[in-house]
């Protein structure tokens, strides 16, 4: 871990879903525990995730999906961000994510997948552990 | 031990989620010194503090809608029935993501969507089929629609035409509340000022064509779940019903005309004499608005008529089978409150879209209430409990003091443009969720009486690809089948009538009976308006 620098987190809203509470709980409880946060807002497509997650230099993309649709929206981002020399980055998504999915998203690259009831602390110290 | 025991300051000080101290004990001295009796009168009565009409559930009771569909129209059509079989008295309209942001569904970014959440629409053939069998004057039907609600109000006018029904008589309601898109949920389509615009233009249109149709139901339950205490919830929702009432009073609409068929939609989780005082004291505070404010005349211009009975944000992902007692006690506040429909919550819905199973043990929490419970049998039961009525006073006078406050930093629209609303509620779920971390906000299972066991089996709703293949390729034969003609007419009208001004709907009328889509009438509307940009704040 780079201590020279804060951690740079992109967190995003990916696909259509406007259930946006989460997300900008989770960026506050990173801001607060000292990682520099860029929140993007709803319905960001997965060209505007890996834009926004190259002009930032982000450490972390982090996604939040709570309508259903977390497969095929990794399923798509996996290869932008993978071309976009962005495969070394720490990959992590929360949400409404159903336990039968969680090794799909694991496949995905998706390391870190923080379910509905997660806890502050345990993002806070997953990114702290394994953000490049 | 009884208070009388104990100084009183020496009990842990109980605040409720509005900011009000609660206390122990309370008698006829705690009612007078919040106010009195001053605003209570009799059920039926103005200020309505006891309820709009005078027997309310002993004449009918609320109507049941549980919020319904996913898929295509068809799949849709047949939980319908299913639900109507069961007893159900109205329905409740899921759209998925693409129709609700006003997209097709062969559009790129419906791609995975495509009735995802709720059902897909692209054209008036999906109403037909959806509402097929389906007695409309029997069964109201509520959309919950926002950005394109325009779109839908007009495909369920121009459905309803088609079968034959008097759109003049026809009842229902759709949702149709964009500026709590803004705050939360997160449907919109076009910039706030537009935006505004539609859903003036829906209300005197309805008015004229449809006056006993509701085209509008205020949601104060969405920003609750973003972050707000109740008191907001009911002041933010008033804030924006005047917001869009002082549009249609801007074209000339006398307030009688239209207010009547102005609806709300609330929640309900949390403490529970809390909710049923937030009930209460709405109910008073909003014919008074109306009343003095307003000008208006007609009882029903005053009448706070609500569906409530969700609460997403009180039911949790651990112990899920608790939500279903969670469920029960919400269906008791609402009833307790006389609210006119209940749309209850289902114990599966942290986890997914519900399950019949689900849906059906929600119908019936419903049912044993009036049929064994006695909740219908007495209007406002709680009527006259010193506490109660105390908390009814000072919940009003909370939401007065919330209203009062919006107005003196420039008004609802400005603050929600600007992002201030969001950003408030938004730090309010920040704190209450450390508070919940941290032990101080207790939830059962979640902080406290927690348990390893493992969890009931979830029966998942199942997505299948190829039913969004098969909406493509249905909306694609409707295209090939349509007048093309007609429907570039009639896009070029909502255009026209988008640049100067007019009401839309009318056009908006003639382009879904033409069979254009949700998609291109959208698309017809951003390139005049615009879209919205979100702003970030925190």
């Amino acid at each position: 871990m780079n201590f020279d620098k804060r951690i740079k987190v992109v967190l995003a809203k990916p696909g259509l879903d406007g259930h946006d509470q989460g997300a900008k709980v989770v960026a506050r409880a990173l801001m607060d525990a000292g990682f520099e946060v860029i929140y993007t807002g709803l319905r960001q497509t997965p060209e505007a995730i890996v834009r926004i997650s190259l002009d930032e230099d982000a450490d972390v993309i982090a996604l939040s999906s709570m309508a259903g649709s977390h497969l095929p929206i990794c399923g798509k981002l996996k290869p932008l961000l993978e071309q976009a020399g962005l495969g070394d980055k720490l990959w992590i998504i929360g949400g409404n994510l159903p336990a039968q999915d969680h090794d799909a998203l694991r496949a995905l690259g998706f390391k870190g997948i923080f379910p509905s009831s997660s806890r502050f602390e345990d993002i806070v110290n997953f990114i702290r552990k394994h953000a490049p | 031990m009884k208070p009388k025991d104990l100084p009183e300051k020496a009990l842990r000080p109980v605040v409720n989620e509005s900011g009000i101290e609660i206390k122990p004990l309370y008698t006829a001295a705690e009612v007078a010194a919040s106010g009195g009796e001053a605003m209570l009168g009799l059920p039926g009565e103005y200020p309505f503090t006891r309820g709009i009409h005078s027997l309310m559930y002993r004449k009918q009771p609320w109507t049941m809608r549980q919020y319904t569909g996913f898929g295509n129209a068809a799949d849709t059509n047949q939980r319908f029935h299913y639900l109507i079989a069961n007893g159900q008295t109205g329905l409740n309209v899921a759209f998925d993501l693409p129709t609700q942001c006003g997209m097709d569904s062969d559009d790129s970014q419906a791609e995975g969507e495509v009735g995802r959440v709720g059902m897909a629409v692209d054209t008036l053939r999906d109403f037909e089929i959806a509402f097929d069998g389906v007695d409309l004057e029997k069964i109201t039907v509520s959309l919950t629609i926002n950005g394109s609600a325009a779109i839908l109000i007009a495909m369920y006018l121009a459905m309803a035409e088609k079968r034959g029904y008097d759109i003049a008589k026809l009842r229902g309601t759709a949702q149709n509340d964009i500026l709590k898109e803004f705050i939360g949920r997160g449907t919109w389509v076009y910039p706030v000022e537009p935006s505004i615009r539609l859903v003036g233009d829906t209300i005197e249109y309805c008015a004229r064509h449809a006056p006993k149709y509701s085209p509008v139901s205020v949601c104060g339950y969405h920003i609750r779940e973003s972050g707000a205490d109740p008191a907001q919830e009911m002041a933010y929702a008033f804030c924006i019903a005047k917001a869009y009432a002082d549009d249609v009073i801007r074209r000339g609409l006398p307030v009688d005309e239209f207010a009547g068929r102005l609806s709300f939609n609330f929640n309900c989780f949390g403490n529970i004499f809390e909710q049923v005082a937030k009930f209460r004291a709405g109910r008073s505070l909003w014919a008074k608005i109306m009343k003095e404010q307003y000008g208006a005349t007609k009882p029903g211009s005053m009448w706070l008529r609500m569906i409530a009975g969700g609460g997403g944000g009180g039911l949790t992902f651990e112990q899920p089978e608790l939500n279903i007692v969670r469920g029960a006690y919400y269906a008791l506040i609402c009833a307790l409150s006389g609210t006119q429909t209940m749309a209850l919550c289902c114990y599966d819905e942290a986890y997914t879209i519900p399950s019949e199973y689900a849906q059906r043990i929600s119908l019936r929490t419903m049912q044993m209430l009036i049929e064994e419970m006695g909740l219908s049998d007495t209007v406002d039961p709680l009527g006259g409990s010193y506490f109660v009525e105390t908390l009814t006073n000072q919940m009003r006078e909370r939401m007065q003091a919330i209203m009062t406050e919006v107005d003196e930093q420039g008004g609802i629209v400005k603050l929600v443009a600007e992002g201030a609303i969001q950003a408030k509620v938004s730090a309010q779920a920040y704190q209450r969720q450390r508070d919940i971390e941290q032990g101080s906000f207790r939830k059962v299972g979640v902080n406290c009486y927690r348990t390893e066991d493992k969890a009931p089996e979830m029966e998942f709703h199942p997505y299948k690809d190829d039913d969004a293949r098969a909406q493509v390729d249905a909306l694609n034969r409707v295209r090939a089948e349509r007048d093309a003609v007609r429907v570039a007419a009639a896009l070029a009208r909502v255009e026209a009538d988008a640049r100067s001004g007019a009401n839309l709907m009318p056009a908006i009328m003639e382009a879904v009976k033409a069979y254009a889509s949700v998609g291109e009438i959208t698309g017809v509307l951003v390139g005049v308006f615009g879209r919205y940009r979100e702003p970030v704040r925190f």
